[in-house]
């Protein structure tokens, strides 16, 4: 669940939100839209924690163990295997099973067979697809994804599709996106960022 | 579990050991051939603790490349763990790369100057764990920063001070256990503080 009123976020003298009043309701799938420079990932950073408001109140539940952030960087080690970040992440998360839960993430995300590559070494559609791995990795209640079809070829964004639509029953959702109409779909609301 | 993240980067990308090692031996050997022969023990001991902080400001620099060029930092800092676990981590590493440096550099000492005595090398290991204590946070600091390359000598220098005083103390004076004490008293306040900030330094 997310509650945001008043929300507010200056960088020095440059206000990116400003008075913004919206609630997520738990299971709910909200998506944020809006043109470049809008303060989108703005606010998907304040939700994830990794922001701190200026003004205004920002309820956001769970807590960061149970939420799971895809920003625009995949935040995964370039040095290390697609197998070795999801084992970190997972270590880092004490996700129960570990072992099992990256296998079958890595073969539902068709990363399997570069399992043992370096991140360095993957496409960017595939860089996509760990990311979103890596953030699905802990089982989070909500979910908080920015652009997650941003480098995905066809296969890869039907697969989250699917996932999505998968999901969207199990978790809340706060999505932000440049095509809205391809999840219109799942969304239970919708909020446009000026 | 995030150092040995960080031992297994090195190990693949070698971009960090090598050039502190490069580096230390490069100063000794400038210096071994700046200093005039004859020069005091005290000159020299002086001459090694500079080489020693500013190898220790090469590691410290690249001390959070990975996470600073990926934005790695958002991943560690939503992960459920406390956020002074990322600078312990990264001390740890960081300190393994400097007792290695000083491993080689320690003994090339010894052969363009004078031998090191057990207090020197007890001095060395003190300041280590001062040196990543307050390092690593400043590093966090100025990887947040733009002017990182400048600030972080700006901020590290001056907080380094108190280190060359104890150690170059511990390597030439006659009753070295007050330096050694003063090291040790440094590393355990810096600690504490570079342990309780950590978390302000790494949100926002």
């Amino acid at each position: 669940m997310i509650r945001a009123a008043g929300l507010e976020k200056r960088y020095g003298f440059k206000r990116v939100l400003s008075g913004l009043d919206f609630e997520l309701p738990r299971g709910g799938f909200l998506v944020v839209t809006g043109p470049n420079g809008s303060g989108k990932t703005t606010l998907l950073r304040l939700c994830a924690g990794l922001a701190i408001p200026s003004a205004g109140t920002l309820e956001v539940e769970p807590d960061r163990s149970r939420i799971g952030y895809l920003g625009h960087e995949p935040l995964v080690y370039r040095e290390l295997t697609a197998l070795e970040n999801l084992d970190l992440y997972g270590r880092l998360y004490r996700v129960p099973e570990r072992r099992e839960r990256i296998g079958m993430l890595l073969e539902r995300f068709g990363l399997w067979e570069a399992r043992r590559e370096r991140a360095s070494a993957l496409s960017r559609g595939q860089l996509q697809r760990l990311a979103l791995c890596r953030a699905l990795l802990h089982r989070p209640e909500l979910l908080i994804l920015d652009e997650p079809f941003s480098g995905l070829d066809a296969d890869g964004a039907e697969l989250l599709d699917r996932e999505l639509a998968g999901m969207r029953e199990r978790r809340t959702l706060l999505v932000s996106t440049h095509d809205p109409e391809r999840i219109a779909p799942l969304q239970t609301g919708a909020l446009a960022l000026a | 579990m995030l150092a040995k993240k960080d031992l297994r980067l090195e190990l693949r990308a070698r971009d960090t050991l090598p050039a502190m090692l490069l580096f230390v031996l490069s100063v000794l050997a400038v210096f071994h051939f700046a200093l005039p022969s004859g020069s005091s023990r005290l000159a020299a001991f002086g001459l090694l603790w500079v080489a020693i902080i500013f190898t220790a400001l090469l590691g410290l620099g690249r001390a959070f490349v990975a996470e600073r060029e990926q934005g790695l930092l958002d991943a560690l800092v939503l992960a459920p763990v406390d956020r002074s676990t990322i600078w312990l981590a990264k001390g740890i590493a960081t300190l393994a790369f400097l007792v290695v440096a000083e491993l080689v550099a320690l003994p090339a000492f010894a052969l363009f100057f004078t031998p090191v005595s057990w207090a020197t090398i007890a001095g060395v290991l003190l300041a280590d764990l001062g040196i990543c204590a307050v390092g690593v946070l400043l590093s966090a600091m100025a990887a947040a920063g733009r002017a990182r390359e400048l600030l972080l000598p700006l901020l590290f220098l001056p907080l380094a001070l108190p280190i060359v005083i104890g150690g170059v103390g511990a390597s030439v004076a006659q009753s070295s256990g007050k330096y050694l004490a003063f090291l040790a008293l440094y590393d355990a306040i810096f600690a504490l503080l570079a342990w309780a900030s950590f978390e302000y330094v790494v949100t926002e």
